[in-house]
């Protein structure tokens, strides 16, 4: 029997900006889009961390323009596809028609895990348009599995090709993950996808199970480039996935060198499993905010994981970098709210 | 003649609509609630206004004109959604009535309360712009009387509950309206808006962050005209506070680099606010329901008074 091959997507151009303040230059991304394409991943995606149109204080503003990001990594892909993230709330139809001009193939929707519904607009408006359409629900450990299957539904009966599980704090443990892929595969008719974060280290072993249970879709970023602790290291995922028979058709040498050679030098912070960003896994708490996070604790005083308990206690979702400043300036006065 | 009122009518039975409809027969002082109207014969909304004595129709803004209590109402608040209110607008072209606009279709003139009222009195038409837009724009308006504002930007976060079907199926235009009205009625050379819902239980209650960059001047000066928008916006929503002091960071050293706008100098003002309801028909959580009608009902009162003075 001849299984489908598993559709690797890469983020490290996209989750990858979280970790480097959104700072790529236009060179970094072209480079290491080559060795991807030259690794024959299949997706690639360039967004600004938060999606399209996400320059903002609040999240950061990154180097350069988003269409010449986009202009420039489209240029040296053959094999691999361009993706672009958005977040309702923060990007709008607008940029969606922004990404079509530069080549974007898949765009992805993302909503926080019970709000699917935010989507409909912006699902229905990519499929009119041509995209290659990816639900994407992310903090995915806050809600059961059966209402996360519901809002699956809502995106697939909006257009969606595919609907992602997404673990944006790294939160969900083995068992979790797999219950919910394998909920969506028995319920849903379209793909299903699985992004996750290495807070807990689980980046690999997850998104194994995740491929055991059916995932037609997986994400990874080169050296785990990502928000947190990084995402699944993709380099590691693909060797595992060689040892294991998985077919990805995605070669490991290349991508052994992208993520030595170009991704790790630039880190100027290392993307690792350290307090911080295991606390994030930990606390259930969005992992874009590690940074801001850090920023905020040395600027008020207030210790780092104090703030990231708050912030899961709070049950703040992702978009709002704001109460992290706000959660720190209250621990600092000793106010509890 | 000081007890006379003006007829007003509200359509849209949702969640804005009701509210409007409590404050309006609770608080209102210039305005008679003739009407109330919806399309849904069974929307809670209707229910509760037929309860309350208030003529309804589920026949929608037809309905309205073709009841005998049309001829005396002057003063029309749409509550439904953008893409309706541009139909309603049509429809009532040449029928001199004053609409309110309480969706992002902003067809006429954005109003917001401590800004520009005054101005648009005379509108047939005026835009309540969006509850974010209500919570943040009088805050850079403030900035903006003493110093230029460059860039401002909002995060609204409000409760999943409290955001009704209508707000899903349109956040682009609550984006794309809240930053226009930073920059026409805020004074922001450039607006931007994001806006996060939040399923948090028990619910959180509606938060509003904004910052700005603007010309640098002294940090007491600003922080002494936020606090007093503050105090303006609190007498007519007794839930709207400052969380926080303001948060100052310079950026005259270096400058912000923005890859669309380019460098700019100067001081970067960080306000942190809370907007917590009256429990009027949402529980208090949900203050983006009462910014948005305390506002609207503001601009009802002063077209009213305005009108029954003139004798119209």
């Amino acid at each position: 029997m001849s299984k489908k091959k598993v559709i690797i997507q890469d983020a490290t151009l996209r989750d990858g900006m979280h970790a480097l303040g959104h700072q790529y230059t236009i060179e970094h991304m072209v480079t290491i889009a080559e060795k991807l394409e030259e690794a024959k991943v299949d997706l690639i995606e360039v967004s600004h961390g938060d999606g399209l149109n996400g320059n903002s204080f609040n999240y950061g503003f990154s180097r350069h323009k988003e269409s010449d990001y986009l202009l420039a990594v489209r240029e040296v892909l053959d094999h691999a596809k361009l993706a672009a993230l958005l977040l309702p709330g923060i990007g709008t139809v607008e940029d969606m028609k922004m990404a079509k001009d530069c080549g974007v193939h898949t765009i992805r929707i993302a909503t926080h895990c019970t709000e699917a519904d935010i989507s409909k607009q912006h699902i229905e408006t990519a499929r009119q348009m041509g995209f290659d359409v990816v639900g994407f629900l992310m903090m995915a450990h806050q809600t059961s599995t059966s209402q996360l299957v519901e809002q699956a539904k809502l995106m697939e009966s909006y257009g969606a090709h595919c609907v992602y599980v997404v673990d944006s704090a790294g939160a969900l443990l083995m068992d979790e993950t797999a219950e919910r892929i394998r909920a969506f595969k028995d319920n849903l008719g379209v793909e299903v996808g699985f992004h996750n974060h290495n807070n807990l280290g689980l980046g690999v072993a997850n998104t194994i199970l995740a491929i055991e249970n059916g995932a037609d879709r997986v994400d990874g970023s080169v050296a785990g480039m990502g928000a947190g602790a990084g995402n699944c290291p993709l380099e590691v995922l693909i060797a595992v996935c060689d040892r294991m028979g998985i077919e990805t058709g995605v070669g490991l040498y290349p991508l052994m060198d992208c993520a030595d050679t170009l991704v790790r030098p630039l880190q100027q912070r290392p993307v690792q499993t350290d307090g911080n960003a295991l606390m994030l896994g930990f606390a259930g708490v969005y992992s874009s905010f590690l940074l801001h996070t850090e920023k905020a604790s040395r600027q008020f005083g207030v210790d780092s994981r104090d703030i990231l308990m708050e912030l899961g206690r709070r049950k703040m979702v992702g978009g709002q970098e704001d109460m992290i400043v706000d959660v720190a300036l209250d621990l600092q006065k000793g106010t509890n709210r | 003649m000081t007890t006379k009122k003006m007829g007003c009518a509200i359509i849209g039975s949702g969640n804005i609509g009701t509210d409007l409809m409590v404050k309006i027969l609770k608080q209102s002082q210039h305005l008679e609630l003739l009407a109330m109207v919806g399309i849904d014969p069974n929307s809670d909304g209707l229910a509760r206004a037929s309860r309350m004595g208030v003529f309804t129709t589920h026949e929608g803004l037809e309905g309205l004109m073709s009841a005998p209590c049309y001829e005396n109402i002057r003063i029309i608040f749409d509550a439904t959604s953008a893409k309706a209110h541009v139909a309603h607008a049509k429809m009532l072209e040449g029928e001199s009535r004053h609409l309110i606009d309480m969706t992002p279709a902003a067809i006429g003139p954005y109003a917001v309360p401590i800004a520009n009222l005054e101005t648009h009195l005379q509108a047939e038409n005026v835009n309540m712009v969006t509850c974010g837009g209500q919570a943040t724009i009088p805050i850079v308006w403030a900035i903006s009387q003493h110093t230029k504002v460059h860039l401002a930007e909002i995060v609204a976060s409000i409760s999943s509950k409290s955001a009704g079907p209508g707000t899903r199926a349109n956040i682009d235009e609550f984006t794309e309206t809240t930053a226009k009205g930073l920059e026409v009625v805020g004074g922001a050379t450039h607006g931007k808006a994001i806006i996060v819902l939040n399923p948090a239980e028990p619910p959180l209650i509606m938060r509003d962050t904004v910052h700005m960059l603007c010309d640098s001047m002294e940090q007491e000066a600003l922080t002494a005209a936020v606090k007093d928008a503050v105090m303006r916006v609190s007498e007519y929503v007794p839930g709207y506070r400052l969380v926080q002091e303001p948060v100052f960071e310079s950026f005259e050293e270096n400058g912000l680099s923005h890859p669309d706008h380019g460098t700019q100098k100067g001081l970067k003002v960080s306000v942190f606010l809370e907007v917590e309801g009256a429990g009027h028909y949402l529980p208090k959580y949900a203050g983006n329901l009462d910014i948005m009608t305390s506002a609207a009902l503001q601009m009802g009162e002063l077209k009213a008074q305005h009108q029954l003075k003139a004798g119209v």
